[in-house]
C-alpha cells in the first residue's frame, strides 16, 4: 500500500491543492507565484475571448462527438452480432484503429484530406464535386475533418458494446417474440435498456475525455501551418482557433506564454465543469440506465 | 484447482464474443422458404460489414500506398504509386534517427510498463484480499483519481519536474508510474475479486503469509488480467505525446516517436512520403502487440467497460 500512498500525496493530493493555490497567483516559473486574488478566474470569463472560443469549440466536439460516437458503436457491434462467420475478422478490422498513435492519426488525416492533393478531394472531384470542402485548411471543415478523425477510432467503444450486447438474455427476445414486438420493439424495450449501462459509461467518459482532447488538434493545427516546434505555441489551434480546445488552449497558457497561475485556473474550472457534467448525468441516470442485478454492479 | 479459477469466466466471456451461434442453431430441417430468407440476410449483413469495414481500412490504405510514392508523387493528385519506392522506409532512418527515437519510446514505455505493475498488484490485493479499516474509502478514493482530468495536476507536477531538475530527462515520464497508477490498480482489484477465497484460505492454513498468498496463489492465476494491465499501459506510453511533449521537447536526443514524427515538416512542405514510412513504423508495434494478444486485449477493454 505505501508506494501508492506516497504516489497518491506526491502525484495527486498535493497537485490538486497546489493547482488551486497557483490559481489565484501569477506565476511565470521564473520568480515565485505572486498572489492575484481572483483576477485569473475574473479575466477568464469576462476579458478573455479566446477562453470562450475554447470552450464553444469544446463542446461542439463533445456535442457531436460523443451522440455520434455512441450511435455509431451501437450500430457497428450489432452488426457484428449477425454473422456466423468472419465476425472476428471484422471485429479487428473495426477496432485496430483506435489503437493508432493519435500523432500518427492526425498527420494522416491531414494528409488524406487535403484540398488540393488528398485522395478524398480527388475522389469526390471524380464524384463530380467540383470544390470540395477544403477541411483541416478551413475553420469552417476543420472541425468535420477532425470529427471523422475521432469517429475512426470508435474501435474501443464498439467493443465494449459488443460485449454489452452478447450479455443481452436471449429469453427477453423470445418473450418479446411471442408477445408479437417488431424488431423495432425488441430494440427499444429489450436490447436499449439492457446496454443503458454501457450507453452511461460512454456518455461519461466521453464528456470527461472531450475535456482532454489534445494530440489531434495539436498535431493537426502545426501541420497546416506549416510551422516548427519552436512557434507551436502561436500556431495552435489554426486555423483561425477553430481547433483551440479546452485542453490545447490550456497547455498554449502555460507551456507557450508561461501563464501557470491562469493555466491553473482554467485546469480547476475544467475540472468543476467534467464533475458538475458527470454529476448531472448520474442524477439523471437512475431513470434511464437500467441494472439488471438491481443497482450496483 | 485453476479450471475453477477465474480464467474459465474470462474464457466464457472470450467464448461469447467469438461465437454467437449457440442459440441460433436449430437442430431441424429448414423449409425453403426460410432457407431463402437466412441466405438473404447473411448477404445483407455481409455487405453491410464488408462495406463499413472498407471504409474503416480505408485511411490505412493511403497511409500505405503514400508511404511508397516518391515525395514528388505524394505532392500530386495520384493514388496509385508510380514508381513503388520500398526504400522509404530505410530512407526514413537516414533523414532522422529513427532508432533512437524509437528506443527512447521502447525505454519509456516498457520502463514504466514494469513500474505500474510491480506497484498496482499489491495494491489491489490489499483492496480486494484484505481486511482492514478504511479499506473502502481507500478504494473509492482510487475510484475518484481514476475521473481527475490531469490537467488538474499538471502544473505543479511540472513544477516539481522543474525543481528536481528532471525536465529534458525520460524521469519525469518514468518515475511516477512506479507509484501505482488509479486505472491498473481497478482492473487488478475487479479481477482479484472473482478469485475464490477458498484458495487464499488453504494457503493461510499451510502458514503462508500475505506476501506468499499474493505472489504464489493470486498471481499466478491473475495473469490474464496483469498482461491486460501491462498491454493497456505499453500501448498508452507507447502513444502518448502529452507527456514527452512537456519534458522532452527541450532535447532532441531523447525525443520519442510522436514527437520525432513531426521532423519531417520542413519550412516549404511536408515529407509526406518519409512522414507516412515513419508512421507505420510507429504503429508498427502496437499492430503486432494486437495480433500476439488479441484475446487479452478484447477482454480487457470489455472488462473495464461493462463491470465498470
Amino acid at each position: 500500500m505505501s508506494p501508492w500512498v506516497i504516489g497518491f500525496l506526491t502525484f495527486i493530493l498535493y497537485p490538486m491543492v497546489a493547482t488551486f493555490y497557483f490559481s489565484f497567483t501569477r506565476y511565470d516559473l521564473l520568480s515565485s507565484p505572486e498572489w492575484y486574488g481572483i483576477q485569473n478566474y475574473v479575466y477568464m470569463f469576462t476579458k478573455d475571448p479566446n477562453f470562450w472560443v475554447a470552450v464553444r469549440n469544446t463542446i461542439w466536439i463533445i456535442a457531436f462527438g460523443v451522440p455520434l460516437q455512441i450511435v455509431l458503436s451501437i450500430i457497428t457491434a450489432w452488426m457484428l452480432t449477425k454473422p456466423r462467420r468472419g465476425m472476428k475478422i471484422y471485429r479487428t478490422i473495426f477496432f485496430m484503429p483506435s489503437l493508432a498513435p493519435p500523432v500518427a492519426v492526425a498527420l494522416a488525416f491531414v494528409f488524406i484530406f487535403n484540398p488540393r492533393t488528398g485522395p478524398i478531394n480527388v475522389v469526390l472531384n471524380k464524384l463530380g464535386w467540383e470544390d470540395p470542402p477544403l477541411w483541416f485548411f478551413t475553420a469552417q471543415w476543420s472541425k468535420p475533418a477532425m470529427l471523422i478523425l475521432t469517429l475512426w477510432g470508435i474501435g474501443g467503444t464498439m467493443i465494449i458494446f459488443l460485449a454489452g450486447l452478447l450479455d443481452v438474455p436471449q429469453q427477453l427476445y423470445e418473450a418479446a417474440e411471442i408477445e408479437g414486438a417488431t424488431g423495432w420493439q425488441k430494440f427499444r424495450h429489450v436490447t436499449l435498456p439492457t446496454i443503458s449501462p454501457v450507453i452511461f459509461f460512454s456518455l461519461v467518459t466521453g464528456v470527461i475525455y472531450g475535456f482532454q482532447f489534445f494530440t489531434q488538434a495539436y498535431v493537426a493545427s502545426i501541420t497546416v501551418s506549416g510551422s516548427s516546434t519552436s512557434q507551436a505555441a502561436t500556431s495552435v489551434g489554426a486555423p483561425n482557433e477553430s481547433l483551440m480546445f479546452y485542453s490545447v488552449y490550456l497547455w498554449q497558457q502555460g507551456w507557450g506564454n508561461f501563464r501557470m497561475g491562469y493555466a491553473s485556473a482554467l485546469a480547476w474550472m475544467m475540472f468543476l465543469v467534467t464533475m458538475v457534467c458527470t454529476l448531472i448525468l448520474v442524477k439523471t441516470s437512475r431513470r434511464w440506465v437500467h441494472y439488471a442485478g438491481g443497482g450496483f454492479r | 484447482m485453476r479450471a475453477r479459477g477465474p480464467t474459465t469466466d474470462i474464457g466464457k466471456t472470450l467464448a461469447g464474443i467469438g461465437t454467437v451461434t449457440a442459440w441460433n442453431v436449430i437442430p431441424r430441417p429448414l423449409p425453403a422458404a426460410e432457407r431463402r430468407r437466412r441466405l438473404l440476410s447473411s448477404i445483407a449483413t455481409h455487405s453491410m460489414l464488408i462495406v463499413s469495414s472498407l471504409m474503416f481500412l480505408l485511411p490505412m490504405v493511403f497511409v500505405v500506398t503514400t508511404a511508397v510514392m516518391t515525395d514528388r508523387q505524394s505532392l500530386t493528385r495520384q493514388i496509385w504509386p508510380n514508381p513503388f519506392v520500398w526504400s522509404n522506409f530505410l530512407d526514413v532512418f537516414e533523414r532522422i534517427e529513427l532508432w533512437r527515437y524509437t528506443l527512447n519510446t521502447m525505454a519509456i514505455a516498457t520502463l514504466s510498463t514494469v513500474g505500474v505493475v510491480l506497484s498496482s498488484v499489491p495494491v489491489a490485493y490489499a483492496l480486494s484480499r484484505m481486511n482492514w479499516r478504511g479499506r473502502q474509502a481507500t478504494f473509492i478514493l482510487v475510484l475518484a483519481t481514476l475521473m481527475l482530468p490531469f490537467q488538474v495536476t499538471i502544473v505543479p507536477l511540472y513544477v516539481i519536474f522543474v525543481r528536481l531538475d528532471w525536465i529534458n530527462t525520460l524521469l519525469p515520464l518514468i518515475v511516477p508510474a512506479f507509484f501505482g497508477d488509479a486505472f491498473s490498480i481497478f482492473l487488478l482489484r475487479q479481477f482479484f475479486l472473482t478469485v475464490p477465497e477458498e484458495l487464499s484460505d488453504a494457503a493461510r492454513v499451510d502458514g503462508a503469509s500475505e506476501w506468499q498468498i499474493m505472489t504464489r496463489v493470486i498471481v499466478p492465476l491473475a495473469k490474464p488480467a496483469i498482461a491486460a494491465v501491462a498491454l493497456f499501459n505499453f500501448l498508452y506510453n507507447w502513444n502518448d505525446f502529452f507527456g514527452p511533449l512537456l519534458y522532452l521537447i527541450g532535447n532532441n536526443r531523447l525525443w520519442t516517436l510522436g514527437l520525432a514524427l513531426s521532423e519531417f515538416r520542413t519550412m516549404h512542405h511536408v515529407e509526406w512520403n518519409l512522414t507516412m514510412a515513419a508512421s507505420l513504423m510507429f504503429m508498427g508495434p502496437v499492430i503486432v502487440l494486437f495480433f500476439l494478444a488479441q484475446r487479452v486485449f478484447v477482454e480487457g477493454v470489455t472488462l473495464t467497460g461493462v463491470k465498470g
